[in-house]
């Protein structure tokens, strides 16, 4: 097996057909390189934890292939769960057992050494920040705190591979940024590859190297952030004239910036996307300044992932869920 | 069985007895509310023991066998809610990225279950003891009692298994617990079955197996060294035990469908 040059994720075909039940994955194509931080970004019922699901070897794929690791997940289960590390919706902890009980349970169920299993549960529960609260019951633990043991027990036995399935849901932003921060660490000092589940669209564009776009159980994009939202296009400059009588001048000063539309009214302000990138933006200050308009607000609106998912989808990302037909739980039900 | 199997499952009834310990609302009730039915019959039924044919002239050593059986029903809520619970939170999910098998988990489980058991089992042969039930069978008839204890409960705890796998649904585990206790009432736990006047009844607690787990640990109370009460109650256990470990291990396999 040639380490550097195998994907540490392909996927060909993939599709997962629920008996009596949604297609929730239809025939899905990925690649991850290793040590890559992969983005899985899609809203609610998208197939996003269906494939993670399959892809981990808890729910037989219908039709087909995934190989993590370099092993068929279908055939080589057991090899494939050797090299992965799991945290799953939903912080799966006990509440009456403590994080050092729980690090004791998972490092035995590994098969790590005696020695080991005391000293690796210790310096992963250091790791992420819970040493003073390592002997206290998870029940009264924050989301924060579950959701870093959760990531620590999914690294007991050094995977090289981690799924992490929205582990930033519900979150405030304080932990979810901790929670960011870790998973860069892992990717950039441990080499360990990622595939991130995500539906904030944020989230994807800081961590994830590239993203793939999932929405009724197809990709519909795919590529690095910035990539995806050059696709989209040039971002657009808004400008609010602070005497709303000069919206004319504003228009007509931001023309010729424009790539080929026609400035157009947005609220209180002139909207328009620019033919010559962020960069002319300075330009656009200057030119509404030798016309003596005096701007309320001038704001640059550079494209986002929620644009790329509108112009793939039709639909924003925001509530793009709340009209799909599947429901999350029944990704979880086995065919 | 490897060395790594046999760390799983020390682990995983560790985990089960932890854990129930740590919630005094599975192990308060499920010690004092059977010696307290116990307690109302011994005062309501005691004339019981002026009918023609009754076994015993003390209630206390007629019904406390109850409390061994009613404890197991409890293991059943208890055992088989709290691995539904597992199932829903996706812990046992956790568990299936492990190396761990599917026989590690059923027997880890159990054992926490059985453990708790014995424990139970011990408090309440000492209880009866305590308030002036008799015990025939002497001291080897209480390591017989313990181990017919030990087994009703494996048995019992198969039965919240079975039902944790296949539902998936710890409020469904639960919604068992009355069902199971139909059973107990239609038993011989009362009267001896024939002293039950009425047909209908004395049918089903002929027929109910429960009636025949009790009686064995009557006899040990009772009558002594009683080979065919023995013998019912061991193979109503056994037989409990192999059907509800089959079926729990079918639906083990449905439910931990991983590749």
């Amino acid at each position: 097996m040639s380490e550097s040059r195998e994907a540490a994720i392909e996927v060909q075909g993939l599709v997962k057909q629920f008996k009596k039940g949604p297609r929730a994955v239809d025939g899905i194509d990925l690649r991850v390189q290793p040590g890559e931080i992969y983005g899985f970004l899609g809203p609610n019922g998208a197939g996003k934890s269906t494939t993670v699901l399959m892809l981990t070897t808890l729910l037989p794929p219908t039709e087909g292939s995934a190989r993590v690791a370099g092993y068929e997940v279908s055939q080589d289960g057991a090899r494939v769960r050797e090299h992965i590390g799991a945290a799953l919706q939903e912080a799966a902890l006990d509440p009456f057992l403590t994080a050092r009980e729980h690090m004791r349970l998972q490092t035995a169920m590994h098969g790590l050494p005696k020695a080991e299993r005391k000293r690796r549960g210790a310096d992963l529960i250091e790791r992420v920040g819970l040493a003073d609260a390592a002997d206290r019951k998870v029940g009264g633990y924050s989301g924060g705190m579950r959701r870093r043991l959760d990531l620590a027990l999914a690294l007991v036995h050094g995977p090289r591979i981690l799924f992490l399935d929205e582990p930033t849901t519900g979150l405030d932003i304080q932990s979810r940024t901790a929670l960011w921060e870790e998973v860069e660490r892992l990717s950039s000092e441990d080499g360990v590859t990622v595939f991130l589940t995500t539906q904030y669209l944020e989230e994807a564009d800081a961590l994830a190297d590239r993203v793939g776009i999932i929405d009724d159980g197809k990709i519909v994009a795919e590529g690095t952030p910035a990539v995806l939202k050059a696709e989209i296009g040039q971002p657009s400059v808004e400008a609010i004239p602070a005497d709303p009588r000069r919206c004319e001048d504003v228009t007509r000063v931001l023309a010729p910036f424009g790539d080929g539309d026609q400035p157009h009214r947005v609220g209180d302000g002139i909207a328009v996307r620019l033919n010559g990138g962020d960069s002319t933006l300075a330009d656009v200050v200057r030119a509404l300044d030798r016309e003596d308009i005096e701007v309320a607000h001038l704001q640059l609106h550079a494209p986002s992932l929620d644009d790329v998912f509108l112009a793939k989808t039709g639909r924003t990302l925001e509530g793009a869920g709340e009209t799909e037909d599947e429901a999350p739980a029944a990704e979880s039900t086995p065919a | 069985m490897s060395q790594a199997t046999r760390i799983q499952i020390a682990e995983l009834a560790r985990r089960s007895i932890v854990r129930t310990l740590r919630q005094p609302a599975q192990v308060v009730p499920t010690i004092i509310f059977p010696l307290f039915l116990v307690a109302v019959n011994v005062g309501g039924l005691e004339a019981a023991t002026e009918l023609p044919g009754f076994p015993t002239d003390s209630y206390l050593s007629f019904a406390i066998a109850v409390p061994f059986v009613q404890a197991a029903i409890f293991a059943v809520n208890n055992g088989g809610a709290d691995l539904a619970r597992d199932i829903e939170t996706g812990f046992f999910d956790r568990l299936a990225l492990t190396p761990m098998s599917g026989g590690s988990l059923i027997v880890g489980q159990l054992a926490g279950v059985v453990a708790l058991g014995v424990l139970q089992a011990l408090i309440y042969l000492a209880v009866g003891l305590a308030f002036g039930a008799s015990f025939a069978a002497g001291v080897g008839g209480a390591a017989v009692l313990v181990a017919l204890a030990l087994l009703i409960m494996f048995a019992f705890g198969c039965i919240g298994l079975f039902f944790a796998f296949r539902v998936g649904s710890s409020e469904a585990v639960q919604g068992l617990f009355p069902v199971l206790f139909v059973f107990l009432f239609l038993s011989s736990g009362s009267l001896p079955r024939n002293l039950i006047e009425q047909d209908w009844f004395r049918t089903v607690a002929t027929y109910n197996p429960v009636s025949y787990l009790i009686e064995g640990i009557r006899s040990l109370f009772i009558t002594g060294w009683d080979g065919e009460a023995l013998g019912l109650a061991f193979g109503c256990a056994a037989a409990i035990a192999a059907v509800f470990m089959t079926l729990a291990v079918t639906s083990l396999r449905t439910r931990m469908a991983r590749t």
